[in-house]
């Protein structure tokens, strides 16, 4: 998956649990979960969703190292290309 | 045959709008089907009717905002049995609402304007807070038909409700004596009219309909004068015809002010009103809490690293979207707590405390854009840790996303907050009336501790109590926060 590829599903997923979201201010390395105001539920949803999307499991750890943007690319291009 | 009335669905509701009906004349409805979607100042809920039958008459159209208590509808016994005859005396509805626990609550009769924020200013006779009751449930037929705020929103006619089933014989049309005074007072002929009530009974709501002069917007308007209108935002159904023959030219509308915030014929309420009516429930609630309940407050801080171990042994095989988080455990922990000191765990009415049949926890959640909503977790003590979470999860997101059933929002008898997402240690909650306890849950963070005389650093979360002083002292909430504490520390118990 390209960086961008990757941003385009942390939006969508970001956007499916706060659909106000205004991603386009929110810095890479700002934490989510105060910029968007998200709570613990809504941001398991986020991972949840991010892991359904991908394909991808999502551990408890990997789950604590999604709170920025970048942080969110950066799991999302490492992990290998699925056959 | 039964009355399907608004419910209450929270303390902090008076009076709801009638969104949409799910239901039709005719349909067999079982306990528990949801009938209806009910808009609070808070959230549209999907409601539920409480009988079984078939329903009869629908008695408040969509959009129209009633006090809780005023009938909505009418459902028969299964039975298909007719319902009695309209001109035989019936019991009295319920004229304030029985569900609820503040006494001055039909709304609409009250002076303040604020009580009433959905109706429209009335062109037409009849001030609203005219002594008789809004609901007029007196000795007669005449259904407790939503007096005051009958939209009279002209272009889109309420329209009347389905007729009543098919009679062989057409009946005189029923009058009662409130609807006859009023109609000799604003001198229509009761004979002309159509009754749109209960088996075609006469409302005080047709008899105002009858003494305004036809609405303009609803046909004689010229084409030029509706887009003129349409171009100034002037509601047409405002305007009077200045010519004698009631057809509205472009000279009514451009001497006609723009109409002061034209409500849309929609039912649903706009975001800044609903924001508005949010907070104005929320302000009445917690200031009769704290006018009415001696608050005392005590706080403990538990060292969660035992819970937090479980936590991670129950998440291991759990999918993300079902793992169980902090909250679920100290959920859990307080709900048993609860049930083990049943003095914190009902409600306090009529200068007694009345204890719950089992324990239901409220659960208060932050709404996007502002705002809380209190969906209720039945029988917590039932549900295992994991259950336990996911009934939480669907609450929260259903009451953020979704939409909440009414039964989920009534019947807590004691409730939980939690702020601990926010970041805040600790937190003192307002008891949300008739409750009498109010728990709240801090952010789980590491902290220097104390253990066996040595220091480490452990994570601890600070539990604090809220309780009523009339109900229980201190010693008693004491207790509460003491189990809570032990619980949390053998969490293989939770």
């Amino acid at each position: 998956m390209t960086p961008d590829e990757a941003r385009e599903m942390i939006s969508a997923a970001l956007l499916t649990v706060a659909p106000d979201a205004e991603l386009g201010d929110v810095a890479p390395d700002a934490d989510l979960r105060e910029e968007l105001d998200l709570d613990s539920i809504d941001f398991q949803a986020y991972a949840a969703e991010l892991s359904r999307r991908s394909g991808l499991p999502v551990s408890e750890d990997d789950q604590r190292g999604l709170t920025t943007l970048a942080a969110g690319v950066e799991f999302l291009t490492r992990a290998r290309v699925r056959p | 045959m039964a009355e399907f009335t608004m419910p209450s669905l929270g303390a902090d509701m008076d009076e709801g709008t009638v969104i949409e009906w799910l239901v039709k004349p005719g349909d067999t409805v079982a306990r528990g089907d949801v009938v209806a979607v009910v808009d609070t100042a808070k959230a549209a809920v999907d409601v539920e009717c409480f009988d079984s039958g078939v329903i009869e008459d629908i008695l408040v159209q969509p959009g129209v905002t009633v006090p809780v208590g005023t009938p909505l509808a009418v459902i028969g016994s299964e039975d298909g049995a007719k319902p009695k005859p309209v001109s035989q005396p019936k019991p009295q509805p319920a004229a304030v609402p029985v569900s609820q626990p503040e006494p001055a609550a039909v709304p609409v009769s009250q002076p303040e304007p604020a009580a009433v924020p959905v109706s429209q200013p009335e062109p037409a006779a009849v001030p609203v807070s005219q002594p008789e009751p809004a609901i007029v449930p007196k000795p007669k037929p005449q259904p407790a038909a939503v007096p005051a705020p009958q939209p009279e929103r002209a272009p889109v006619p309420v329209p009347a409700p389905a007729p009543p089933p098919p009679s062989p014989r057409p009946r005189p049309p029923v009058v009662g004596p409130l609807v006859r005074k009023l109609s000799a007072e604003l001198g229509v002929d009761l004979t002309t009219l159509h009754g749109t009530g209960r088996g075609g009974a006469i409302t005080r709501a047709d008899v105002q309909r009858a003494a305004r002069p036809a609405p303009a917007g609803r046909g004689k308007v010229t084409p030029y004068a509706r887009r003129l209108a349409k171009e100034l935002g002037v509601d047409l159904t405002r305007i009077t015809a200045s010519a004698s023959d009631g057809i509205v030219r472009a000279g009514d509308v451009r001497t006609s002010k723009p109409a002061p915030v034209t409500p849309e014929p929609s039912p649903v309420t706009p975001v800044a009103d609903k924001a508005r009516a949010m907070r104005e429930a929320t302000a009445k609630l917690m200031a009769r809490s704290k006018r009415e309940i001696p608050h005392y407050y005590l706080s403990t801080t538990i060292d969660m690293s035992a819970a937090m171990a479980r936590l991670a042994e129950l998440n291991r095989d759990l999918p993300v979207e079902r793992r169980v988080l902090p909250i679920a455990l100290v959920l859990r922990a307080c709900a048993r707590a609860a049930a083990k000191v049943p003095q914190l765990n009902g409600l306090w009415t009529d200068e007694h405390f009345e204890p719950g049949a089992g324990v239901h926890l409220g659960m208060a959640v932050s709404l996007r854009g502002g705002g809380l909503i209190v969906p209720v977790i039945a029988d917590a003590t039932e549900l295992g840790p994991v259950e336990l979470m996911d009934r939480v999860r669907d609450l929260v997101t259903r009451a953020r996303g979704g939409r909440l059933r009414g039964s989920e929002l009534t019947g807590a008898t004691i409730t939980v907050t939690n702020l601990g997402d926010r970041g805040v240690e600790s937190v003192f909650g307002v008891i949300y009336p008739p409750q009498v306890a109010l728990v709240g849950v801090g952010k789980v963070l590491d902290r220097p501790w104390a253990v066996g005389g040595l220091l480490g650093v452990r994570p601890v979360v600070t539990v604090t109590l809220s309780a009523d002083h009339r109900a229980t002292d201190g010693h008693t909430g004491a207790r509460f926060l003491e189990i809570v504490q032990k619980l949390l520390s053998r969490p293989e118990e939770l």
